[in-house]
C-alpha cells in the first residue's frame, strides 16, 4: 500500500516541496473517500480542512432557491480544494459535492496553520503554492465572467 | 466562371442543434461532382435578398456528395438561415481559405481546443484525423460551451467518446446540479490534458479572447508558437482578397487565413483595433 | 518620336472613335477636371490650369492656351476600369426556386486621353490586385485589356505632388499606347508624340506627323525637367514599410484622429484604393434581387463590423489601417507600394491631412524612440 507521504509527494501541489516540509504536513494528513453525491463540506460550516484531490470530481456549488444548486466550478485529479481553513472566520463559503467517487487527502486546518506559523519557511512555501492556485482560479473566473459564448 | 457569382445548392436537411445553432446539409443543383474542401475552409453563403456571409464548412471532407454548414443565428443573414427548410435554395461560393495544418500534424499529437460555435470549423478535422487515424499520435479535443444545453453535436461527441483512440474533454461555463461533467472555462483543461508538448500541433477555434488565453496556457505547457494554430474572423465581403475588409495587418484573412500559426500573427494578436 | 500640331488632337480623337473606342479625357465640370467622354478637342480644359494645396483645389485661367497644363483632378481612371457601382448578378426567386443570372462583362473599349505617369502606375497596381493573383476579376481585366492609353507628360506639378519619391513620374516611361508632351512657349505650340505599343504605332501612322528637330526635342525634355523641379514634396520610402509595421501603436494615429473626419474622401480619390462592399437590391415583391458591388472605404464603421461590433471604432485606428495598408501592407500583398504620389488624398482631404507628413512623423518617432508629439 502506498504511504500517505508517497501519494502526497506525487501530487502537483506538493511536488518539489523539501522532504522535511513534506514530513511536517504528512503529520496533518489522512486519507478520505467520498461517495458520489456526498458533500465534502457545506456553506457556512466551520472550515478546518484542506483537500488534496487524488482522483474523482468535486463540484463547488452555491444553492439558489429558484434553480437549486448552481455549479461554479468542478475540480478533479491534481487540484486542491478549500482555503477557508486559512482565513478567519474559518467558514466555508460554498458547498463542495463529490460528483464521482472521490479520493482525497484531507489535511487538518488547525494543524497546518500551526505548522506554518512555527516554520515560516514552510509557511511561505505553502502560501506561494496557494497563491499560484488563487491566480489560476481568479484568471479562470474572470474569463468565465466574460460569458464568451453568450449573446453580444 | 466568376468567383463572385454563387452556385445554387438545395437544402437536404435542416438540423436544429441547440437553441441558437443549427446545421444545414446541402446538395449542389449545378454539378454532380460534389463539393470538395479541406478542413478549415469556408464558403460564402448567399441568402436571396438578404446578403452573403462567410461560414466555415463543418462536414466530413471525405464525403463530397454533401455540403454541411453549422452556424449560430446571430446576424441578419444567419437569422434568415435559421428559417431554412428542406428544398430551400441558397447560393454558395467557395471553398476559400487556408486549411488547418492536417498535413503538418502527421506524426504528432493533435490537440483541438474549441469554444462555443468554434467547434463547427474543427469538426472536419476530427473526421479527417479519425479516418486517417494511423498517421497521428494522440488526439485530444477540449471543448468549452456555455451551458450543457449549448453543447454542439452532443450525441456525436458522446458517441466519439466511446472510441478509445480519442480523448474528448468537455467543460461548460455554468451548470446546475444534474450536470455531472466539468464546469469551468476551457483553458482550465489545458494544464492536465494528455498530450506531449514537444510533439503536439494545437488547433484553436473560438472567440478571440478564448483563443488568447488558450495560447497562454499552451505556451506554459511548452508548446512552440509555430505549433499553435488559430482560426481568425473579420468582416468579409468577397472571400478572395478583392474587397479589402478582412485585412489583419498585412494578411487577408480570407486567402492568407483564416487559419494562421500563432507565430505568424503574434505581433498582431491582441493588439487593439487591427 | 514625332511632332503633331495641336489641331491634330482632333484627328486623334476621330481616329480612336472610328476604331470604336469610347474616348474619354479631361473636361471641366463643377469647377474641376473631370474625366468624361470627349468628342472634340473643344471638350478639353483648354486654357485652364489648377491650383492645389492641402485641402484646397481651384481651377484657374492659365496664362497660355494649354491643353494639358493641369495636374490630376479628383477622379482617376479607375472610375472607368473599376466603376464605383457594378452589378454582379441578378437573382430571381420564384416558386421557391433560386436562379442566378450573372451580369455580362462590360465590353466598352475605352481610349483614355491625358493619362499621367502616376496614373499609369496606379492602373498597373490595380492590375496586380484584380488579375495578378489566384483569383481574377474578369470585368476589370476585360476593360483593361481593351483600353487604349494616350499618356501625357506632366508640364506642371503642384505642391501636393510627390511622384518622384514614389518613382512613378513625372515622365511617362511605359504602360502607354501613345505619349504626348505638350510644348508651348512664345513661338511654339505643338505636341511631341511617341508610341509605346503596336496599337499605338498603328494610330500614330495615321496621324499627320513631322520629324522633330533637335530644338523641339530639347524643348520637350525641358518640359519634363521643369516639372521635376516643381516637385517639392517628398516621402522618404527607405525602410518605411518596416517602420510602419512595427509602429502600429504610434501616438501619431491618436494625434491625427483629432483632425481626421473619417469622411473617406482620401479613399474615394485614391487611384489605387480598391475596397468594395456588396448589397442586394430587391424588388417590392421579393422576387428579384440585384447584387450590387460598390466602392467602400476603410474609414467607415461598418467596414470592420463583425457580429457584436466593429473592430476599428476609433478614427485613429481607421487612419492607421489606411496609411499602413497603402504604404506598408501593400508591399507584402501585391509586391508594390499602394501609393503613386499623385497627391489627391492631400488635396481632397477636407482638413488637409498630408499622408507624407503623417508617415514622416511615424518614422521620426520610431527612429528617435520618442513618444512626445511635441518633439517631432
Amino acid at each position: 500500500m502506498e504511504t500517505l507521504e508517497k501519494i502526497l509527494v506525487n501530487h502537483p501541489f506538493v511536488q518539489g516541496l523539501a522532504p522535511e516540509h513534506v514530513q511536517l504536513i504528512v503529520g496533518c494528513a489522512k486519507n478520505v473517500v467520498f461517495e458520489p453525491g456526498k458533500y465534502l463540506f457545506r456553506e457556512n460550516e466551520q472550515a478546518n480542512s484542506f483537500y488534496i484531490i487524488r482522483t474523482g470530481k468535486v463540484a463547488i456549488e452555491v444553492y439558489s432557491p429558484e434553480v437549486g444548486s448552481i455549479i461554479i466550478q468542478t475540480l478533479g485529479e491534481g487540484d486542491i480544494l478549500g482555503w477557508s481553513w486559512l482565513i478567519p472566520p474559518y467558514q466555508w463559503r460554498f458547498d463542495a459535492r463529490a460528483v464521482e467517487l472521490t479520493r482525497v487527502i484531507e489535511l487538518d486546518g488547525t494543524c497546518l496553520r500551526n505548522k506554518c506559523e512555527n516554520d515560516p519557511a514552510l509557511g511561505y512555501e505553502f502560501m506561494k503554492r496557494l497563491a499560484n492556485v488563487f491566480e489560476q482560479r481568479l484568471d479562470a473566473m474572470r474569463i468565465q465572467l466574460l460569458d464568451l459564448y453568450g449573446k453580444k | 466562371m466568376d468567383v463572385m457569382v454563387p452556385n445554387t445548392f438545395k437544402v437536404q436537411k435542416f438540423i436544429k442543434e441547440t437553441h441558437d445553432t443549427f446545421t444545414i446539409e446541402l446538395k449542389s443543383l449545378e454539378t454532380k461532382n460534389g463539393f470538395t474542401f479541406e478542413p478549415g475552409q469556408f464558403n460564402m453563403i448567399y441568402i436571396f435578398g438578404i446578403g452573403e456571409i462567410p461560414i466555415s464548412i463543418s462536414g466530413d471532407p471525405n464525403k463530397s456528395g454533401i455540403l454541411v454548414h453549422t452556424t449560430r443565428a446571430v446576424g441578419t443573414v444567419t437569422k434568415e438561415m435559421a428559417k431554412l427548410k428542406k428544398d430551400d435554395i441558397v447560393g454558395i461560393r467557395g471553398p476559400f481559405g487556408r486549411p488547418w495544418p492536417i498535413k503538418e500534424a502527421i506524426g504528432s499529437d493533435v490537440l483541438l481546443v474549441a469554444g462555443g460555435i468554434g467547434l463547427a470549423p474543427l469538426r472536419p478535422v476530427i473526421y479527417h484525423l479519425l479516418s486517417n487515424r494511423e498517421y497521428y499520435g494522440r488526439i485530444i479535443l477540449l471543448y468549452g460551451a456555455r451551458t450543457p444545453q449549448d453543447i454542439l453535436y452532443r450525441k456525436e461527441l458522446e458517441k466519439l467518446r466511446s472510441r478509445l483512440d480519442i480523448d474528448i474533454i468537455v467543460t461548460v461555463d455554468r451548470a446546475v446540479k444534474n450536470w455531472t461533467g466539468n464546469v469551468g472555462v476551457v483553458t482550465t483543461l489545458i494544464p492536465r490534458a494528455p498530450f506531449d508538448p514537444i510533439n503536439t500541433i494545437a488547433m484553436i477555434c473560438g472567440p478571440e479572447i478564448m483563443m488568447r488565453y488558450t495560447i497562454v496556457e499552451l505556451l506554459k505547457r511548452g508548446l512552440s508558437k509555430e505549433n499553435i494554430y488559430v482560426s481568425m474572423e473579420r468582416n468579409m465581403k468577397c472571400g478572395v482578397g478583392f474587397c479589402g475588409h478582412c485585412q489583419y495587418g498585412t494578411e487577408f484573412i480570407c486567402k492568407d487565413g483564416p487559419v494562421f500559426s500563432f507565430k505568424e500573427i503574434e505581433h498582431l494578436f491582441g493588439k487593439r483595433e487591427i | 518620336m514625332k511632332i503633331i500640331d495641336i489641331q491634330e488632337i482632333d484627328n486623334l480623337i476621330s481616329l480612336l472613335r472610328e476604331m470604336n473606342y469610347l474616348v474619354v479625357g479631361p473636361t471641366i465640370q463643377n469647377g474641376a477636371i473631370i474625366y468624361s467622354q470627349i468628342t472634340t478637342s473643344k471638350d478639353l480644359p483648354i486654357g485652364y490650369t489648377d491650383d492645389q494645396s492641402p485641402g484646397r483645389y481651384r481651377l484657374i485661367k492659365d496664362k497660355k492656351e494649354s491643353y494639358f497644363n493641369y495636374v490630376v483632378g479628383p477622379q482617376s481612371w479607375k472610375k472607368f476600369l473599376y466603376p464605383a457601382i457594378q452589378k454582379l448578378y441578378t437573382a430571381y426567386f420564384k416558386n421557391n426556386k433560386l436562379e442566378i443570372e450573372r451580369e455580362e462583362n462590360p465590353t466598352t473599349k475605352y481610349a483614355f486621353i491625358g493619362v499621367r505617369s502616376c496614373e499609369i502606375n496606379a492602373i498597373e497596381i490595380q492590375d496586380r490586385i484584380f488579375f495578378g493573383g489566384e483569383y481574377q476579376n474578369s470585368r476589370y481585366k476585360g476593360l483593361r485589356k481593351n483600353c487604349f492609353i494616350v499618356a501625357v507628360n506632366c508640364s506642371k506639378a503642384n505642391s501636393n505632388c510627390f511622384c518622384t519619391s514614389m518613382n512613378t513620374g513625372p515622365e511617362v516611361k511605359s504602360g502607354f499606347d501613345l505619349v504626348l508632351t505638350e510644348v508651348i512657349n512664345n513661338s511654339h505650340h505643338f505636341f511631341l508624340i511617341d508610341s509605346g505599343s503596336e496599337k499605338g504605332e498603328e494610330v500614330l501612322s495615321k496621324l499627320n506627323t513631322r520629324e522633330p528637330d533637335k530644338e523641339s526635342l530639347e524643348l520637350g525634355n525641358k518640359v519634363i525637367e521643369e516639372t521635376k523641379k516643381q516637385i517639392t514634396k517628398q516621402l522618404e520610402t527607405e525602410d518605411l514599410k518596416d517602420i510602419l509595421l512595427r509602429s502600429l501603436e504610434s501616438p501619431v494615429y491618436d494625434e491625427v484622429s483629432k483632425r481626421c473626419l473619417a469622411c473617406g474622401n482620401c479613399t474615394m480619390v485614391c487611384p489605387t484604393c480598391f475596397c468594395m462592399t456588396v448589397e442586394d437590391y430587391t424588388d417590392f415583391f421579393k422576387t428579384k434581387a440585384e447584387r450590387i458591388q460598390k466602392w467602400d472605404s476603410c474609414f467607415t464603421l461598418e467596414y470592420s463590423y463583425i457580429h457584436g461590433g466593429s473592430v476599428r471604432v476609433t478614427t485613429g485606428s481607421r487612419y492607421r489601417q489606411w496609411l499602413t495598408h497603402k504604404l506598408a501592407s501593400w508591399h507584402e500583398q501585391f509586391g508594390t507600394s499602394g501609393c503613386v504620389g499623385c497627391g489627391r488624398c492631400i488635396t481632397w482631404c477636407p482638413v488637409g491631412i498630408d499622408i507624407t507628413e503623417e508617415a514622416t512623423k511615424v518614422r521620426r518617432i520610431a527612429e528617435f524612440q520618442t513618444t512626445s508629439m511635441e518633439e517631432i
